[in-house]
């Protein structure tokens, strides 16, 4: 299957996401906000199909709006960001407005579902570098915020008490989580985010009691079920996304029977 | 040199004075207890202290140093201390999270921190804890790991906050008994606060009692007596000594043991993360 280009390309666009995505997630299943990365995606959903709207490119405007629609959830703090109800209504509130622009934009019924589930054999040259630019540099913000990060997700009085901005630390995290969730939707949709960004890192935090190991750990799985859902896909011709979902689901729940096995 | 000096200190929270023209001093090298009634600000003045809480009036030195936030010669233990979403991590994890998890770029847990760790563990016999899962720790063996981390930083004044909490009586001596031996080794001041006297009165060197807005400072024998107690508790209060025990209290009802009570009901509300009007 690799003296395909499009197969080269797929390959390399799912492995940058999906490494972000694994380690990323990591982090957002730690502090407990994946129901807000959840809602990114759908945000993204709206900036996308509005950008189409206005000419621009869905990328940008997916990047665009769960990027500021990131910081906006860290700055609200804790108040927002934990609150089911209000991420839950802004999620359908997004989605809504994403099938309003689609309206008014007549031409995107297949727009409409690259984007919903993801279209990874669609990406192109540019298109993978722009993903690589920005999962390099995301992954450079997050390593240097990653210690204050770790500190106010397990003991977050204590590390406010020893100086940790909480507020900047939770806005730049959930910006990097906005970038992360961008580059996912372009392999599995705005949809089925959870699948590589939550999945493999609850996994993770199963099999494994350390953080360094459970992060690398993360990045591993999500590489593993996205390279696995793209080979399956290229011998059976059925979605990759439904087999990047299938492992994932697969890999999460015997994590789960691994951790009632161990203790 | 005074560890913690509080000078005619007012504290407003919610249109409330937590304190009002409180004003004491903690020498350096002591263990007081920190006592009084739910919400009488045992909590805000600690969080007063880290510069957590502003104060609307009057001076607050910590090691004859005005506060700072972050301040690295206090070590804290908070009494929300959250955790549940961690709770598969090791202890040691946890608390090398705490040990580098203070300043942005990315920090290697190098050969001197891990001294640190391990230095932080020792004093609180909890280095053989700290190989096993958070969640798998009883709640004494969680709070000595916890207290470690309040060493980090080799601090010179110890804020703890209830750590007794929820404890059973035998893990309450063994917690007690650790950060008398704190003060004894490290020679350093603490704070730590308790619903109840009796747990502390043979290892603290002075009480700071708190109510009505007011802090009192002294030993045991001369604050805990009823006529300074029913000024701080604004109610008629008993105190009553047997065998090196005391029970404080008011009318029938032993005050203390009630203060603890409410707690333990209303713990599952306190898990928030709502700063100031849950614990103050």
């Amino acid at each position: 299957m690799f003296e395909y280009d499009f197969m080269r390309t797929a390959f390399a666009a799912s492995g940058v996401a999906a490494i972000l995505a694994g380690i990323v997630g990591f982090f957002l299943v730690l502090r407990g906000q994946t129901f807000a990365g959840h809602a990114l995606s759908h945000v993204g959903f709206t900036g996308a199909t509005g950008a189409a709207l206005f000419g621009l490119s869905p990328f940008v405007g997916l990047v665009g709006f769960t990027v500021v629609t990131g910081i906006g959830m860290g700055l609200f703090g804790e108040k927002l960001a934990e609150r089911d109800v209000a991420i839950g209504m802004m999620l359908s509130l997004a989605l809504g407005l994403g099938l309003l622009f689609l309206h008014f934009y007549t031409s995107a019924a297949t727009q409409a579902t690259a984007l919903l589930f993801g279209n990874v054999l669609g990406v192109d040259d540019s298109a993978l570098l722009n993903l690589v630019v920005l999962a390099l540099a995301s992954l450079a913000a997050l390593a240097v915020i990653v210690r204050p990060l770790i500190f106010a997700s397990l003991q977050a009085e204590l590390a406010e008490a020893r100086g940790v901005p909480l507020r900047f630390v939770s806005a730049a995290f959930l910006a990097i989580v906005g970038v992360a969730v961008a580059e996912c939707a372009q392999i599995v949709g705005v949809l089925l985010v959870f699948t590589l960004m939550v999945g493999p890192a609850a996994a993770a935090q199963n099999f494994s009691r350390r953080l360094p190991a459970g992060v690398a750990l993360a990045a591993g799985l999500a590489l593993l079920e996205a390279w696995g859902g793209l080979t399956l896909a290229f011998y059976s011709d059925w979605p990759t996304s439904f087999w990047i979902t299938a492992l994932s689901g697969l890999v999460y729940f015997a994590s789960l029977a691994a951790r009632r096995l161990t203790g | 040199m005074s560890a913690l000096r509080f000078e005619d200190v007012t504290i407003r929270l919610g249109g409330r004075d937590i304190l009002s023209a409180a004003s004491f001093v903690v020498e350096d090298g002591e263990f007081i207890g920190v006592l009084g009634a739910n919400g009488s600000g045992k909590t805000t003045l600690m969080r007063a202290a880290l510069g957590l809480t502003p104060i609307a009036s009057g001076a607050i030195s910590v090691l004859d140093q005005p506060v700072t936030r972050g301040n690295s010669s206090i070590g804290y233990m908070p009494q929300n201390r959250g955790l549940a979403t961690g709770a598969r991590l090791t202890g040691y994890d946890i608390v090398a999270s705490a040990a580098i998890g203070a300043r942005f770029g990315f920090a290697r847990l190098d050969k001197a921190k891990r001294r640190e760790i391990d230095w932080a563990l020792d004093h609180v016999d909890a280095r053989a804890l700290a190989r096993r899962s958070i969640g798998e720790l009883s709640g004494g063996e969680r709070q000595r790991l916890l207290l470690s981390q309040a060493l980090l930083g080799r601090p010179r004044l110890l804020l703890l906050d209830e750590p007794l909490i929820s404890l059973d009586p035998a893990y309450q001596k063994s917690v007690v008994d650790i950060a008398r031996r704190l003060r004894d080794e490290l020679r350093i001041a603490i704070l730590f606060s308790a619903h109840e006297l009796n747990p502390l009165v043979n290892a603290i060197d002075r009480v700071l009692y708190l109510g009505a807005g007011a802090a009192v400072i002294g030993p045991v024998d001369e604050v805990v007596t009823g006529p300074v107690l029913s000024r701080l508790y604004g109610a008629e209060i008993e105190v009553v000594r047997v065998k090196g025990r005391v029970f404080v209290m008011a009318g029938d009802v032993e005050v203390e043991r009630d203060a603890h009570r409410h707690e333990g009901h209303d713990r599952g509300d306190v898990q928030s993360h709502d700063h100031g009007a849950a614990h103050v």
